[in-house]
């Protein structure tokens, strides 16, 4: 098989697991953080800040 | 060249009379004609006598783009400053919808090379997946593509007909049953801690797992944090308005640089056309495939529609899922969670940008 066939594939593999490490991790730390904060709400989201 | 002013004329009459991405398009099709008229001096220039001259289209995309990529990623604070990620931090659940959305970049990568094209180019078409403009130009640059020209007219152009492509493919994919399922919302608090913490975190996390994604990421992130910071009222507002505007009536024109005729007008132009259409379908599909799988596990159902929002093109998508589930169902009302899977799709694609320049140095 082409090189280049070969190595796409392996970007897509090693690409979409780095994503959804990364996202995962995020997702962690995001729960993490909505725990420590007790989600509580400081003030209203005026959307300009 | 009367070909590329046939391009640009129909670049700038979507961008007029169809409204689709005017600030870019415009732009960009203007910039199509001012590029390819005989001995343009907007471009370089070798003139009998004097020598070389330089052409300020030629120096914006050498100063802006070539030599750091500092316009697409200036554009990124702005895009930051501009994001609320208030509805995803309500449901971190929904990043990974943003995560399994960027599937299209990556099977359009490999057809891309099944078509014959080299993995350097073939990752910079995929890359139009991201359905994020400055992604696609930044990426496609960094890999050093020729195609960077016909790359960011498919990205601007197919994130602009996101409410065509969508829906086509969501029918193809869903039934009326899947679309008509209802989600709650019951939003958590957010603190003010939490909207400060999670853009210092994200960079810090991207940057230790995936630091080719960092100045993409960090870029975002920055313009977020001014915007959450809450003492930065007036640099947030420049940075929403001002700088997107700026960068954004540039960096259209900038790209026209690559629009040349020679490198323009050839079969591969139309192929790359027909990949990044492939990439938003792909990454529609693949968003909508993870919501479906995740169901099979959770109580209660999400809607598959959402997975497809996971795609980057802020805010059109979250507005084509609000739309379909009222179709589906009047009282289904499922813009918050199609928001938020948008805004992770936003971060995804960024990440996705980073790892594709990250991994292609290993791969070439």
């Amino acid at each position: 098989m082409n090189t280049d066939i070969i190595n796409s594939l392996k970007l897509m593999g090693m690409g979409m697991g780095a994503i959804f490490l990364v996202i995962t991790v995020i997702y962690l730390a995001v729960h993490l953080m909505l725990r420590l904060t007790g989600g509580k709400k400081d003030e209203p989201d005026t959307g300009r800040r | 060249m009367a070909v590329m002013w046939v391009i640009g004329g129909t670049l700038v009459y979507l961008a007029i009379s169809k409204k689709l991405e005017p600030p870019l398009l415009l732009p960009m099709g203007f910039g199509a004609i001012l590029v390819n008229l005989p001995l343009s001096g907007a471009l370089d220039q070798n003139l009998p006598g004097i020598g070389e001259v330089t052409g300020i289209i030629d120096w914006l995309f050498k100063v802006g783009i070539g030599a750091s990529e500092a316009m697409p990623l200036l554009l990124f604070i702005g895009i930051g400053a501009m994001i609320d990620f208030g509805p995803l931090l309500s449901n971190p659940r929904l990043l990974l919808f943003g995560a399994a959305a960027q599937f299209g970049i990556f099977a359009t990568v490999t057809i891309a090379v099944l078509l014959g094209f080299d993995l350097k180019d073939a990752a910079s078409i995929g890359i139009i997946g991201a359905a994020d403009g400055p992604t696609s130009i930044l990426v496609s640059q960094v890999l050093k593509s020729k195609y960077i020209g016909p790359i960011a007219v498919a990205a601007y152009s197919y994130m602009a007909l996101v409410p065509i492509i969508q829906p086509f493919a969501i029918r193809l994919c869903t039934t009326e049953k899947e679309r008509k399922i209802r989600m709650k919302y019951n939003p958590k608090g957010v603190s003010r801690l939490t909207r400060i913490l999670f853009p210092i975190i994200t960079t810090v996390i991207a940057g230790l797992v995936a630091p080719a994604s960092i100045a993409l990421v960090g870029f975002l992130m920055f313009g977020n944090l001014i915007r959450e910071c809450g003492v930065l009222g007036s640099l947030s507002d420049t940075a929403q308005k001002d700088l997107v505007n700026l960068i954004t009536l540039l960096l259209g024109i900038t790209i026209a640089a690559s629009m040349k005729a020679e490198l323009f007008v050839s079969l591969d132009t139309m192929k790359i056309m027909g990949l990044g259409l492939m990439a938003f379908v792909f990454d529609t599909v693949a968003g909508m495939s993870f919501a479906k799988l995740i169901n099979l596990f959770l109580k209660e159902k999400v809607n598959p529609m959402v997975g497809a929002a996971g795609i980057s093109a802020f805010p059109m998508s979250s507005r084509v899922i609000q739309k379909m589930g009222l179709e589906a169902d009047p009282h289904n009302h499922l813009l918050m969670h199609a928001v938020g899977a948008n805004v992770s799709g936003q971060i995804a694609s960024v990440i996705a940008g980073g790892v594709i320049i990250g991994l292609m140095s290993g791969l070439m």
